[in-house]
């Protein structure tokens, strides 16, 4: 198994005067489903961003590694699978259309059969062709693992993952964590109980606020 | 490729929302048609349809130009790109959108000045084509990487033409007076101070706007 790992080397952000967490000292390892807890306005999609190459960390250093080797910021999104709620696909495509672009963009082929898999597993194969304008949001949100996964992350990081979807879409998305863990890494931020019973480990922000003072 | 994707995207995008074109177009046919007004029977020199020209670019180029990357802010979709492309991607991306749209509006704003302004007239075709390309370019460039800076910012529509303009200055003060030696007939070998100076003001935007635009794209 090719392992990924992500190693948090003193983290620490500050908005304005304001401390989110300070120091966050952590290593993730592929193989494993990883949690980010805390209280809402905890910091815990500020740290998503942070890992995800969104969002510079004010100290601290986020290290990517595959096989050993360090990723590079300019490539990591060749490496990264990212779903959260402040992710906004295209309304004014289709979902197919979506999918071939980010593809593109990319610098992939476009996998018509992968895709096609993918849509059908998140039940939303028959409404392909329609624009996105007209999706609800638990469509779209199905829709937002897809882009996430087309492409065969190694790092799946999933902020509140399950917001917007029911049951079976819920039920849908567990076995997929599962199934993405046998091989890669994958990072859940979440409130949701549900959510964190899949975690092997879980970090929790409020552990890191230092009593909201800056050093 | 992956700059040619963007690029393609994007126009896809528009010819569905429209968000630049129908901006561009009705800018264009408002502007000349108040031109046209204001003149009425009075008779201009070549000189001031030549300046007339560019006034008439630079504004449009503020009126639908900075749309590349303030749509995205708009509409959510900059986070998106932004964990799927490079920055250098992106900038490629958003300034192939640009100089394509640059061209087509002042292909079609020089065509309407040459059919509705009988002073409109080049007596060096040569040398207005060279400045018309590299002006173009010019305008695209600075256009991309100042619409990537006030995407970010709250006041988007006071802060472009507040931006540009200093910026845009040089490019535009070179364009009119290569405008005025095409009107002229000039020799092309007499205005060539003038040309370098139009293909330096492009190759110094570029490099700029590619280093900056790392910086400007993350949060």
């Amino acid at each position: 198994m090719n392992k990924f790992s992500l190693t948090l080397k003193d983290v620490t952000k500050i908005f304005g005067r304001r401390l989110i967490f300070d120091k966050i000292n952590y290593s993730f390892e592929s193989g494993k489903v990883y949690g980010l807890a805390g209280p809402n306005g905890s910091g815990k999609s500020t740290l998503s961003k942070i890992i995800s190459g969104l969002l510079e960390p004010t100290h601290g250093k986020v290290i990517h590694e595959s096989d050993g080797s360090i990723i590079i910021p300019e490539k990591l999104h060749d490496y990264l699978g990212f779903v959260s709620p402040y992710l906004v696909l295209y309304d004014e495509f289709t979902a197919e259309e979506n999918l071939f672009h980010f593809s593109k963009i990319r610098g992939t082929q476009y996998d018509s059969e992968k895709a096609k898999s993918m849509l059908e597993e998140f039940n939303i194969y028959n409404r392909r062709t329609d624009l996105l304008k007209a999706y609800s949001s638990g469509m779209k949100q199905r829709m937002k693992f897809i882009f996430a996964l087309l492409h065969s992350p190694r790092l799946l990081l999933l902020d509140e993952p399950t917001s917007n979807l029911d049951n079976p879409g819920k039920e849908k998305v567990y076995e997929i964590i599962n199934r993405e863990a046998e091989n890669n890494l994958v990072i859940i931020a979440s409130n949701e109980d549900s959510d964190l019973a899949l975690c092997k480990e879980i970090v929790n922000i409020e552990d890191f606020k230092n009593n909201g003072n800056i050093k | 490729m992956k700059a040619f994707a963007l690029f393609k995207k994007d126009w896809l995008s528009e010819l569905r929302t429209r968000y630049a074109i129908n901006a561009l177009a009705m800018f264009i046919l408002v502007t000349i048609s108040v031109i046209l007004f204001s003149i009425g029977q009075e008779k201009i020199t070549e000189y001031l349809t030549g300046g007339l020209l560019w006034v008439v670019i630079f504004f449009s180029a503020m009126s639908g130009l900075s749309r590349a990357f303030v749509s995205e802010e708009e509409r959510g979709t900059t986070l998106t790109l932004q964990l799927i492309a490079s920055p250098a991607t992106i900038f490629s991306g958003k300034l192939l959108f640009n100089v394509i749209l640059v061209f087509l509006m002042n292909i079609a704003i020089t065509f309407l000045f040459s059919v509705l302004f009988e002073s409109f007239v080049i007596n060096n075709a040569l040398l207005f084509l060279i400045s018309f390309i590299f002006g173009n370019i010019g305008i695209a460039i600075s256009s991309t990487i100042i619409a990537a800076i006030i995407s970010k910012a709250g006041s988007k529509g006071t802060l472009y033409p507040v931006l540009s303009f200093p910026i845009l200055l040089p490019l535009i003060l070179t364009l009119l007076e290569l405008t005025k030696f095409a009107i002229d007939g000039d020799l092309l070998e007499d205005s060539l101070v003038e040309i370098f100076v139009l293909v330096c003001y492009d190759v110094i935007m570029l490099t700029a706007s590619y280093l900056l635009f790392d910086f400007i794209w993350k949060e």
